[in-house]
């Protein structure tokens, strides 16, 4: 028997409206409102075990406190499957799901799903956390988001494959999975043009993304006395590639101390990356990770100091996800090893 | 322009006496073709096998791939600035071995090169599994330098191109094709009511095992400028062999260019298809910024209603790509772009290095940094130990039992920006 909990508002719950939208979290036995229906939709293989009602006011302003208070009364039960809402077009509610889901699904480590409208702002904070089946604005939409809901989740928890959203219904979390079409890219791509030629509609089959711009720091004023490290995704590695470092899509970064090294040489210092003419870098590595210059500012004094360690990694084809989590982590490091400013090298 | 491609179909490849083409079957005088490739003193040696589809062989590290072609009428001949003098080529009649492929491979230039499997799960996403291939593996002398020991490979994948295609020039081809380009003023009036639309053929030049050449020129020293598309059909240009392999146009999928083969199928009908620019991709913001600029110009100067774009490589190019979008839009030319996606194993990062909000007509040819396992293959052309080290694999891609774990970025021609096959992504 699969175990579910369900999630609902203080309105779902039958507790009352706005003016009960500040209840604290309280967890009941069995179904309640829209669990009924929920119930019947997942059928004989699962059990709405309790549900958890909680205001949206006050789960919204005591992010953590209900975010902890519900996952104690979640735990309790041992759930196979959470599922949360539908909750339409209500923001409050959504982002509430929304939250309860990724956290249910963070610290027990099972299935969740949740239903909204995408405009809901709780779609677009946690569409790429959780599946999200795709509901009406409102609850005349209850009907039609229920069975979706339920079906989606038998299959998460049954670990069976999910398909596409056009199929199953979901929000697209923004994930690119590979598929064969009907036709080699060159047709589409013509058929494409025709189609923005005549004026008719046409679907891009990649949507641009949102960039994540970053914004540099404000200037260094004290040159003299700040402590500099060298950071490339350049892939400047010692000799041998002592850390396999990936020539491609790195899976790591590395960190290597360069105390008493003035100069980078061939019989040193290699590249390890794959994505551009490394006949150059070999054979000065210097030319990519510019440790001798640094060598002479800090003996003229111009800069403070070099920082013992350089930190490097293959920028050739590695994800934004990989790219920010190694820079998260070493930048840690190099703030508490008081290092003021990076130079940051591409190739 | 106008060119009649003969394809003669050949089912199949073995060594025999002579070389020459009979009932599809195409022979190979091994000796003869040592001949005709060898002698050059930066190659120790070379060997010759054969790959066919549906066995259970893998041919890596690859470096390029090449379509057997012959010129049978007209002025110049196969691979001008390389086999054949720089005549302009593209015009008169090419005979072309439809179905059999040159592939060069061997010892490891730099991390780029990549995999063939004949049969099994890997020989769904590389259109050189469908091809029977003579497989050249060379050995370079030691202590070659990479820039030597590319060129040196290159060469002998081209010579042995022409000396093949030489087998086809007295068959009688099993279908010949026609395809004509007018001269533009003429090709306007003739379709004076039709939208007059290009090919932005966008190629790779950022250095060793990134390079492009055009009628011998290293692309990365050339401003855009105008090819009849026919020209492309008798090698103009072709690949200075592989970055990353699933990318990387190889010189047979630039002969066999399917962005042309299919602005020509509506050209006359839904459009009029004028001709094409080549730019290239170099790595400095100079050179992208004139180049794009120049692209630009020559979309405008053509007074182009729409574009097709078609990237090579990833990352530093998508940079390149989207100038070249961002610019001819901005001329009020509409722009439909090839490209492939870097979205990370799990498919959850953004897919290109650049965006322009002018881009909003993308086809993708698929996520190369999704995972792929190869099964052990009976038969290995060439060396599997780089797998771990070439790009799209790890340490420890390659098992004991010599399978490979790896991204399908290492497969020789997976996600073709020419939009060679059917591989795409979308959104989960």
């Amino acid at each position: 028997m699969i175990k579910v909990v369900h999630y609902i508002n203080q309105f779902y719950g039958g507790i009352g409206g706005e003016e009960k939208a500040d209840i604290k979290p309280e967890i009941r036995k069995g179904t309640v409102g829209p669990g009924m229906a929920l119930k019947g939709a997942l059928g004989e293989d699962a059990q709405i075990v309790a549900t958890v009602i909680c205001g949206d006011s006050y789960f919204n302003e005591n992010l953590e406190e209900a975010t902890s208070e519900i996952l104690e009364m979640v735990k309790e039960y041992e759930p196979d499957l959470f599922i949360a809402g539908p909750a339409f077009n209500a923001g409050r509610y959504g982002v509430a799901c929304g939250s309860i889901c990724k956290a249910v699904k963070d610290s027990l480590n099972i299935p969740v799903i949740s239903g909204m409208y995408p405009e809901n702002p709780g779609a677009e904070m946690f569409k790429k956390d959780l599946h999200i089946i795709e509901t009406a604005n409102a609850a005349t939409g209850m009907r039609q988001a229920i069975p979706a809901m339920a079906k989606l989740s038998l299959k998460l928890v049954k670990g069976e494959e999910i398909g596409p959203p056009s199929d199953e219904g979901y929000i697209p979390r923004g994930i690119r999975k590979n598929i064969f079409r009907e036709e080699r890219g060159s047709k589409r791509a013509v058929n494409i043009l025709v189609a923005k030629l005549k004026g008719e509609e046409f679907e891009t089959e990649y949507a641009m993304p949102d960039f994540d711009r970053v914004e540099p720091n404000p200037a260094i004023v004290d040159l003299k006395n700040a402590k500099i490290a060298l950071v490339t995704s350049g892939g400047i590695v010692p000799k041998g590639n002592p850390d396999r470092i990936e020539a491609s899509s790195a899976s790591k970064y590395g960190k290597y101390d360069i105390e008493g090294v003035t100069d980078l040489t061939a019989e040193t210092y290699e590249t390890a990356h794959g994505g551009y003419d490394p006949v150059y870098a070999n054979e000065d590595a210097d030319r990519v990770l510019p440790v001798d210059v640094m060598r002479d500012l800090e003996k003229e004094g111009i800069i403070g100091g070099l920082h013992r360690y350089f930190y490097t990694t293959v920028g050739n084809g590695t994800s934004v996800a990989n790219s920010k989590k190694f820079a998260s982590t070493f930048t840690k490091e190099l703030v508490s090893d008081g290092v003021q400013a990076v130079i940051l090298t591409s190739t | 322009m106008r060119l009649e491609l003969g394809n003669i179909f050949i089912k199949d490849i073995q060594f025999g006496d002579s070389t020459k083409v009979e009932n599809g079957i195409l022979y190979v005088q091994k000796d003869e073709l040592l001949e005709a490739v060898g002698g050059d003193n930066r190659i120790a040696s070379i060997e010759v096998d054969l790959a066919k589809p549906g066995e259970e062989t893998r041919i890596m590290p690859v470096k390029d791939v090449i379509e057997p072609r012959v010129k049978v009428e007209g002025p110049g001949g196969i691979f001008p600035g390389f086999i054949s003098k720089v005549d302009v080529v593209g015009s008169g009649r090419t005979h072309s071995l439809k179905g059999a492929a040159i592939v060069t491979a061997g010892s490891i230039v730099g991390f780029q090169e990549g995999i063939i499997d004949m049969s099994g799960p890997g020989a769904l996403y590389t259109p050189f599994s469908q091809t029977n291939n003579l497989v050249l593996v060379c050995k370079p002398i030691e202590n070659l330098p990479q820039h030597d020991h590319e060129h040196a490979v290159r060469m002998i994948g081209l010579k042995a191109a022409a000396y093949i295609g030489e087998a086809g020039r007295d068959i009688t081809p099993d279908e010949v094709k026609v395809y004509e380009t007018l001269p533009l003023l003429e090709g306007i009036s003739r379709y004076p009511d039709l939208p007059k639309v290009a090919y932005v053929y966008m190629l790779q030049t950022q250095g060793l095992l990134h390079d492009t050449y055009v009628y011998g020129v290293d692309a990365k020293k050339i401003v855009p400028t105008l090819i009849y598309p026919t020209e492309v059909m008798d090698g103009a240009i072709i690949s200075g062999n592989c970055v990353s392999a699933c990318d990387k146009n190889s010189t047979f999928t630039h002969l066999n260019n399917p962005i042309i083969e299919d602005l020509y199928e509506r050209h006359g009908k839904d459009y009029n298809f004028v001709g094409v620019i080549i730019t290239n991709e170099n790595v400095t913001l100079a050179d992208k910024e004139r180049s794009s600029n120049w692209t630009a110009k020559l979309a405008e100067l053509l007074g182009l209603d729409a574009v097709i774009i078609s990237e090579e490589g990833f990352g530093n190019p998508d940079t390149d790509l989207m100038m070249n979008c961002k610019k001819i839009a901005a001329k009020g030319i509409k722009a439909v772009l090839i490209t492939d996606e870097y979205a990370g194993r799990d498919g959850a990062s953004q897919s290109l290095a650049d965006a322009d909000k002018s881009a909003d007509a993308v086809v993708t040819a698929g996520n190369a940094n999704e995972i792929i396992e190869l099964p052990p293959m009976k038969k290995i052309i060439g060396d599997m130990k780089p797998a771990d080290i070439i790009a799209g694999g790890f340490d420890g891609s390659l098992k004991p039992d010599g399978s490979i774990t790896a991204e399908i970025q290492v497969i020789t021609g997976s996600t073709s920006e020419l939009g060679f096959n059917k591989l795409s992504a979308t959104e989960y």
